[in-house]
């Protein structure tokens, strides 16, 4: 990894009683996409605003490039922001914007002139030079954002809930853009969402909020596969999540009794926990396997399948829902690809099934 | 280090340069105020040394059937003009709201008349007009002898309750009143039942408003005020006019404590009936 | 959206016609009287026969009245300019400030503002006076007793006391409409709080500040009572004319005469003020 642009150390920040943050420690390496994820409310945009110095920690300390923040005010900090609302200045022409922060730094005049153009080009706004905000669309203001931020070429691009307030085609193309944005121009970014895909999309690496406290940080896949606790796993994605005892755990394999389940989960690989202790299995839909069931069929010898009847379905285009009710009660997500006109036939609703995984197929909890 | 963290950039008010000025602004403003209630109570008539504790000038203030009945007058006064205040400015404010109508600008720039109208010339007219057009008896019964003010105080009060009720009014949800209608009321229950309770918060605010406005007149009262019908201010003025004596700044401290009172009891109420309007219903 | 009278003719006369008959009869035809009057002439002790001269008018460009006009003019300009300076302050405070303290600044402007400005006035009178409080505080230092009271310094000062509330109450409005995000781009952007306020603040919240100038400028240029209780003989306001010609002097045209020119001021300055805010809204502002 390269080497550590931005370091938060311990940094907790309270209002009144209520820790908006709580105790976060994390670094973040120059070049990185990293996103902050999490629901609303979690204390993502307050860790962002401390990054630029609009809000103060109560306690610990931010570091960037090795320079510890706590004193310098947001118009001193190697950092620039692109806000929720954009905050393009009404009064000023698109030109005007994006040269502004230049213009504070005393900026020769033409040097000026060719940066402002540089930067617009870079977020094809060419030519719109002498536009005032209120006649550019939400994506051209939020263009005008990216570049007014981008031309002061901080260190660090702070990026709050940056594609929210666009439609959702808009958005979608906006992912790649802002993604190749920063290739090009190789600064940090750092991002805020509330949204799984385009945190998971975008970022190299993601860290989840929860309440103020920094649940997990993993690349995307590692996110998704490899989910820390049970926040994180139902959080990113859809999961079904069985609590269950660890009961047999060696080096190759383990098994876990679920009475939510109704039995026993065969893994193929060890778990670090104590026997005896509680813990969770997180199945992802995808990695279910469904299969017609005649009534009345023995179950076959295999482990880790399960009798069920489809309860429900919901057609989604590219895939289905199909919720599984299994003897216990309990329903367990499933998602098919609708690959059905080469296939076999789909399943339908009251069907009989089986259900069954691979070994190494849950993600194993301990919190 | 304390748990308290550094002001955030726009904290200004955590700034000491800012609490200083506000600090300032505050003595400024507060500091002859508080000056004028302590010495209400200095046993000196003299009124710059404190020689000691006394209710002697209130016992005085509550004495002089003068005070008293002027007194007396500024509170009937400015109850009466509320009433009216309110109700005209509530009616003009839903006609203006409502219809459309031809001269519907020239009207709303002469209904702002009254608000930017100097006081000054406001008095004047309102003396020229209850001295030639229609001269007030002076020797009707209590209170209709202060005839003349109340309807001079209406007429600078009523615009300001206007004002206040038609921003109120933007706020309404037109979907209300006719799904009133859709259940049956008729237009006058639609108005009672939904467009009323809609526009409380703004008819007390107006009212408060216009009742301070009203006790607060000295100008336009002074023009339209004869010998027997005198004001708490315009009493008050005649007394400042000779000398500055403890009597008065009893009389004072009794008008600066019906304002708290009133301000205290007026942001209770609009507090309440604002949650009840947004948050209860 | 709105309904044309015609549709329901009896709701609208219901509503409009009250409040309709009593601006006209108890606000415009005093009004209609008095600008009447102010092209008539004293006949006799009461009456006053409307003959359509000019001279009232002609009179008022004599210096010593012209001199009374500018005086008003530049004692409401100072009193306004000086309520900017020690406001502004107070307002951004107010604005940014936590919302428990928020409500409590506004109560700390509001009190006064809600006091009698008679009260106010006099509390003011007392602590100026030669043997008041402020003379007081200056003797132990020495220094004194100096003349606060009947000058045009205590005219200014008094202005200021009691319409400082006017002025802070509209900059609040004016710049709590302001987007937070605004100015805190500006700082992340590498601007101070200055030039942030000088460049941002101030041209976004030019046009709640002009109405707020207004709102001071107006009753400051036809006060009466301050400049009467607080001033000596030399800093009459033109609301000091205007009364002496209506109580005293009896001379009613030329009195009604003076009231129009002061209204006519007055229209002029809010005309002023709507023009300059429709070209700053126009112009979207320059940078």
């Amino acid at each position: 990894m390269a080497k550590t642009l931005i370091s938060i150390q311990n940094i907790t920040k309270r209002f009144g009683n209520f820790a908006a943050v709580d105790d976060v420690s994390l670094e973040i390496a120059e070049g990185e996409f990293f996103a902050l994820l999490g629901p609303s409310g979690c204390g993502k945009t307050t860790l962002l605003r401390m990054l630029a110095g609009l809000e103060m920690p109560t306690e610990g300390q931010i570091l960037i490039d090795g320079q510890d923040m706590s004193r310098v005010p947001p118009n001193k900090r190697p950092v620039n922001m692109v806000f929720q609302s954009y905050a393009v200045f009404p009064h000023m022409s698109v030109k005007a914007n994006v040269g502004y922060g230049l213009r504070i730094d005393k900026v020769a005049k033409d040097e000026i002139e060719a940066r402002v153009r540089e930067a617009l080009a870079l977020v094809k706004l060419d030519g719109l030079e002498e536009r005032k905000p209120d006649q550019l669309s939400g994506g051209q203001r939020q263009r005008v954002a990216l570049a007014r931020a981008l031309v002061k070429r901080p260190r660090v691009l702070l990026l709050d809930e940056p594609l929210s307030a666009l439609d959702a085609k808009l958005r979608e193309a906006m992912r790649s853009e802002l993604a190749q944005i920063q290739e090009k121009v190789g600064v940090t970014f750092v991002m805020v969402t509330h949204d799984q895909d385009e945190a998971l999309a975008m970022a190299t690496r993601c860290g989840v909020m929860h309440r103020g406290v920094l649940q997990q940080v993993a690349a995307p896949s590692d996110l998704y596969e490899y989910p820390n606790n049970r926040f994180v796993a139902d959080f990113i994605g859809s999961v079904n999540l069985f609590e269950g005892t660890l009961t047999i755990d060696e080096p190759d394999h383990a098994m876990i009794e679920s009475e939510e389940l109704g039995g026993p989960i065969h893994l193929d690989h060890g778990v670090t926990g104590a026997t005896g202790a509680t813990v969770w299995a997180a199945l992802r839909p995808e990695k279910i396997a469904m299969a017609h069931r005649d009534e009345g069929a023995a179950a076959p010898q295999e482990t880790n399948v399960v009798p069920g009847v489809v309860r429900h379905l919901s057609y989604l285009g590219n895939e289905t829902l199909y919720e599984v009710e299994i003897a216990c009660g309990r329903r367990i997500k499933v998602t098919r690809s609708n690959v059905a006109r080469y296939e076999e036939r789909g399943f339908s609703g009251g069907e009989p099934v089986w259900l069954s995984w691979h070994p190494r197929a849950p993600a194993v909890l301990l919190s | 280090m304390s748990s308290k963290s550094p002001p955030a950039p726009l904290d200004y008010l955590r700034r000491w340069p800012l609490r200083l000025w506000i600090a300032g602004v505050a003595f400024f403003l507060y500091a002859p105020l508080v000056t004028l209630i302590a010495f209400s109570f200095n046993e000196s008539r003299r009124n710059i040394v404190w020689t000691g504790f006394t209710f002697d000038w209130y016992a005085q203030v509550f004495q002089d059937d003068a005070l008293i009945e002027a007194f007396v007058n500024s509170l009937t006064i400015a109850a009466i003009s509320t009433v009216i205040s309110v109700i005209l400015g509530a009616l003009v404010a839903v006609a203006m709201w409502r219809f459309r109508f031809p001269g519907k600008p020239v009207f709303e720039g002469l209904l702002a008349l009254p608000i930017v109208v100097p006081e000054i010339c406001m008095g004047v007219a309102m003396l020229v007009f209850f001295s030639r057009i229609l001269p007030w008896p002076s020797d009707l019964p209590w209170p209709l002898d202060l005839g003349a003010i109340t309807i001079a105080h209406v007429s600078f009060s009523f615009p300001f309750v206007a004002v206040i009720v038609r921003a109120r009014l933007l706020s309404f949800n037109r979907e209300l009143e006719e799904a009133a209608k859709d259940l049956g009321a008729s237009e006058w229950r639609a108005f009672m039942d939904v467009l009323v309770p809609h526009m409380r918060p703004a008819l007390v605010a107006g009212a408060l408003l216009a009742f301070t406005l009203s006790l607060d007149d000295f100008v336009i009262t002074f023009f339209t005020s004869g010998p027997d019908t005198v004001t708490f201010p315009v009493k008050v003025y005649s007394m400042v006019r000779f000398s500055v004596t403890p009597e008065v700044n009893a009389a004072s401290t009794l008008l600066i404590l019906i304002t708290v009172v009133l301000t205290a009891i007026g942001l209770r109420m609009q507090g309440k009936d604002i949650a009840r309007a947004e948050g209860g219903a | 959206m709105e309904q044309d009278w015609k549709q329901s003719r009896g709701s609208f006369f219901t509503a409009f016609a009250p409040p309709a008959f009593w601006l006209t009869l108890f606000f415009l035809v005093p009004l209609a009287i008095i600008w009447a009057y102010s092209f008539g002439k004293n006949i006799s002790m009461t009456e006053v026969a409307v003959t359509g001269t000019l001279s009232n008018y002609a009179r008022i460009a004599d210096p010593v009245y012209i001199s009374i006009f500018v005086k008003s003019i530049v004692y409401a300009a100072l009193t306004t300019f000086l309520c900017l300076i020690v406001g502004f302050p107070v307002a951004l405070a107010i604005t940014f400030a936590p919302d428990k303290a928020k409500a409590w600044l506004l109560l700390l402007i509001m009190l006064p503002f809600w006091t009698n400005l008679l009260v106010r006035t006099y509390a003011l009178m007392a602590v100026l006076r030669t043997e008041g409080y402020v003379n007081t505080v200056l003797g132990w230092i020495g220094i004194g007793p100096l003349p606060l009271l009947h000058n045009n310094f205590a005219v200014v000062l008094g202005l200021v006391y009691v319409n400082l509330p006017f002025l802070v109450l509209p900059l609040y409005s004016a710049l709590d409409r302001l987007d937070r995000s605004l100015l805190e781009a500006s700082l992340d952007l590498g601007a101070g709080h200055i030039r942030t306020i000088r460049e941002i603040v101030i041209p976004l919240a030019l046009p709640g500040i002009l109405s707020g100038l207004l709102i001071t400028f107006i009753p400051a240029l036809g006060s009466y009572l301050t400049p009467d209780l607080l001033g000596g003989p030399d800093s009459q306001m033109i609301a000091s004319v205007i009364e002496r010609n209506f109580k005293r002097a009896n001379d009613w045209p030329f009195g009604s005469a003076l009231s129009f020119i002061l209204m006519y001021l007055t229209f002029f300055a809010i005309a002023a003020q709507t023009l300059v805010a429709a070209r700053r809204r126009k112009a979207g502002g320059e940078a």
